[in-house]
């Protein structure tokens, strides 16, 4: 082909081309949970995420998978991703240690909406690895503190062994005045907190509904008992948002595996005013 | 409006390759018209035809030497602009870490489309809005879309599984083209009623021979575009058919189409705006050289919604209601017009002959819900 016959390139940065970054270092939070602390390099330079967002995490190699961040928005040169190990490429990047590379793009999607929380009380609710992606906002919240009303984190795991971030959850509680409550499904012998679903923490606190705001992340579930939960104690809809997940390869809406109803999860998604999707919850095999 | 006579269409061929455009254009390849490149106005499906009726395709001789009597087949333009496997990067081995190398998109063709159909046209105009019109985008697609020249042919008569009159996508094309072409065959003559869209096509057109069209001529066009319109294929009704659908959610017919449907995905591949894709990562044997494919994907694939904890649409029933919903309702919200431009194609290679007329209306007629329709 001569060089008449080819054509112009369009000036577009390419959403899916991948970004080497560095692993700083690998925590395990469980069995089968781990944290990637990742030093951002170049690509950190001008990279800016909100709280809930999430990254395509990819090994060499290997494939994509869309990971949300878990550390704090306002260090966006250094970031944090909680990782469930499931499957192909959470089970390589478990294995990879400090000073390997992975390839990260992002961030994308919708984020926990904090203006509407400013003077105001905020529930969040959280199951297994859900809690990952609400450390975010939680980091935000205590940023400052005073601006907020009662903090109240719910959150469910299976067992002892499997709740993340115990340490933080403790200093949460302790120096921040979070009102921490943590459940698991099964307990063992040194466990001597609450046993049952995370809906059954509600018993414990009362909400002021009209002054409430509530961020909910966990499996379907979960969410579907925790609105129907905050609705009973009568928090506006469009005071709760969740955050959704389905499977996702492009993460930037061309891929359309995502959809949920009539949006992408990718784009309009993660994070949701519940009004958007309280119809969606009810409907199976959507 | 201008009249090129036949003997010089080939001057329009001519003049695009010499414009630097890689022409591709309809032409008989294994029993069927499908796209391929095209050097001179022979290779064309001259005195060819097709017959459609849902299930099943086939070509025929015609008594005449008519260039485009016949409708779409198997192949979308989507399948240049939009092609089946990309390689989205490669990525080098570097010391501990790796180097991405981008998917090059300076030496990509530029392509002119040859007899493309109004409803062509307007499945191009969906995948626009996916790939270029909204917060990113996709640019591969980009520059092969922003630099391809569109000629288009008006359609004289219409396919046994065309609705394009329903959707509002043809048979006669409208707008986004460089040039459209309505051929005519009568009284002795054989030429092509011209219409110009852009400038591209204004000055394509100034290397060919031609004339001003008498107003006689116009109204012929008129005439016959209007009695093929006449004679569609199918219908469908779309009036609040996205509010209809959505209320049907559990209705007993997606069951029934379940019964029937094999999830082969051939509708989701012959369709022209379906878009949805996956990706594959590929090594070479030392491991020192990586590849990060996409390639088109269908709703109907079994792990296409499966996550960590389990599969979102487990059934050919949910399968099947996703994208006929998508299609007819969903898009409509997602991107402000229907995904279904009413071409045919789903119908025609259906290996069972499932219609996405004939289902919208079954559930339409039995709604469960007080609208309707
Ligand atoms: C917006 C968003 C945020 C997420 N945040 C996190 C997070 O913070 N931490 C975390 O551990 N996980 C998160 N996930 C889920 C994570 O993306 C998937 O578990 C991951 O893609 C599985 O990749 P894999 O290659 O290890 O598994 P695979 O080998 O691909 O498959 C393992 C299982 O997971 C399913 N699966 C494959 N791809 C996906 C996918 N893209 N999404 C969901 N399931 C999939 C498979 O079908 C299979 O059942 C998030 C997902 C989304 C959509
Ligand atoms: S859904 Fe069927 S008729 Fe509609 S555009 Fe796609 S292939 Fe054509
Ligand atoms: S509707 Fe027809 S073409 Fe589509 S998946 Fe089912 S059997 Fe295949």
């Amino acid at each position: 082909m001569n060089r008449k016959t080819q054509a112009a390139e369009v000036e577009v940065l390419d959403p899916m081309t991948t970004h080497p970054v560095l692993i700083r270092k690998t925590i395990w939070e469980n069995d089968d949970t781990f944290t990637l602390t990742l030093d951002m390099g170049d690509y950190g330079q001008g990279f800016r995420f909100l709280p809930g967002q999430f990254n395509m995490v990819y090994v060499y190699g290997v494939g994509e998978a869309a990971v949300s961040i878990s550390s704090d928005p306002a260090k966006p040169a250094v970031l944090d991703h909680t990782i469930h190990r499931v499957g192909l490429v959470t089970t390589a990047l478990a294995q990879m240690k400090r000073g390997d590379v992975i390839g990260i793009r992002g961030p994308y999607g919708s984020s926990w909406p904090i203006d509407c929380a400013r003077g105001k009380d905020v529930c969040i609710a959280s199951g297994g690895i859900g809690l990952a992606p609400l450390r975010p906002i939680i980091y935000t919240l205590i940023k400052r503190r005073e601006e907020y009303g009662r903090i109240i984190v719910l959150y469910g795991g299976r067992s002892p062994l499997d709740l993340l971030y115990r340490v933080e959850l403790e200093k949460w509680a302790n120096d921040f005045n979070v009102e921490v409550l943590v459940t698991v499904d099964r307990g063992d012998s040194s466990w001597k907190g609450h046993i049952g679903v995370v809906t059954s923490l509600f018993q414990y606190i009362k909400l002021d509904a009209r002054e409430t705001i509530a961020y909910v992340c966990g499996p379907e579930v979960m969410m579907r008992y925790t609105v129907d939960e905050l609705d009973r104690r009568g928090i506006p809809q469009t005071q709760t948002y969740l955050s959704m997940e389905r499977n996702m390869k492009c993460a930037v809406g061309f891929c359309g595996h995502c959809q949920y109803g009539p949006t992408f999860i990718c784009k309009e998604g993660p994070v949701y005013p519940l009004p958007r999707v309280r119809p969606l919850l009810d409907r199976k095999e959507l | 409006m201008f009249i090129v006579e036949l003997s010089d269409l080939q001057g329009l061929i001519t003049a695009l390759q010499g414009n630097g455009y890689a022409v591709i254009g309809p032409t008989v390849r294994d029993g069927a018209i499908t796209f391929d490149t095209l050097n001179s106005v022979d290779e064309l499906p001259r005195g060819w035809t097709d017959v459609q009726e849902a299930g099943s395709y086939g070509i025929r001789r015609r008594e005449d030497d008519a260039l485009f009597a016949y409708n779409v087949g198997p192949h979308s333009w989507k399948k240049f602009l939009f092609p089946s496997r990309l390689r989205l990067f490669a990525a080098q081995k570097a010391g501990k870490g790796f180097e991405v190398d981008p998917a090059p998109t300076g030496t990509l063709p530029r392509y002119a489309f040859f007899g493309v159909r109004s409803c062509e046209l307007a499945a191009i105009a969906i995948q626009d809005k996916i790939f270029m019109d909204g917060k990113y985008t996709d640019k591969h697609y980009k520059t092969l879309r922003k630099s391809a020249c569109i000629i288009a042919v008006n359609c004289v008569r219409v396919g046994g599984t065309c609705f394009c009159d329903s959707m509002n996508t043809g048979p006669r094309a409208k707008a986004g083209f460089d040039l459209a072409l309505t051929e005519v065959m009568a009284d002795g003559k054989h030429h092509f009623l011209v219409e110009v869209g852009s400038p591209l096509g204004k000055s394509l057109l100034q290397k060919v021979t031609h004339r001003e069209a008498q107003d006689a001529e116009k109204v012929q066009v008129d005439r016959i575009l209007k009695a093929a319109e006449d004679k569609m294929g199918r219908t469908l009704d779309t009036q609040k058919l996205p509010r209809v659908l959505q209320d049907n959610f559990e209705h007993p017919r997606w069951e029934d189409i379940a019964k029937r449907c094999l999830s082969c995905a051939n509708c989701t591949m012959v369709c022209p705006t379906c878009f949805c894709s996956t990706v594959e990562d590929v090594t070479d044997l030392t491991g020192d050289h990586a590849e990060r494919w996409r390639r088109w994907d269908s709703c109907f694939t079994t792990d296409f919604t499966k996550v960590a904890g389990g599969n979102m649409r487990m059934s050919t029933r949910t399968r099947y209601r996703q994208w006929m919903t998508h299609k007819l309702s969903n898009w409509v919200e997602q991107f402000g017009t229907m995904g279904c431009v009413g071409c045919g194609r789903c119908i025609t290679w259906c290996p069972v002959g499932i219609d996405i007329t004939a289902e919208a209306t079954a559930i339409r007629e039995n709604s469960m819900s007080t609208l309707n329709g």
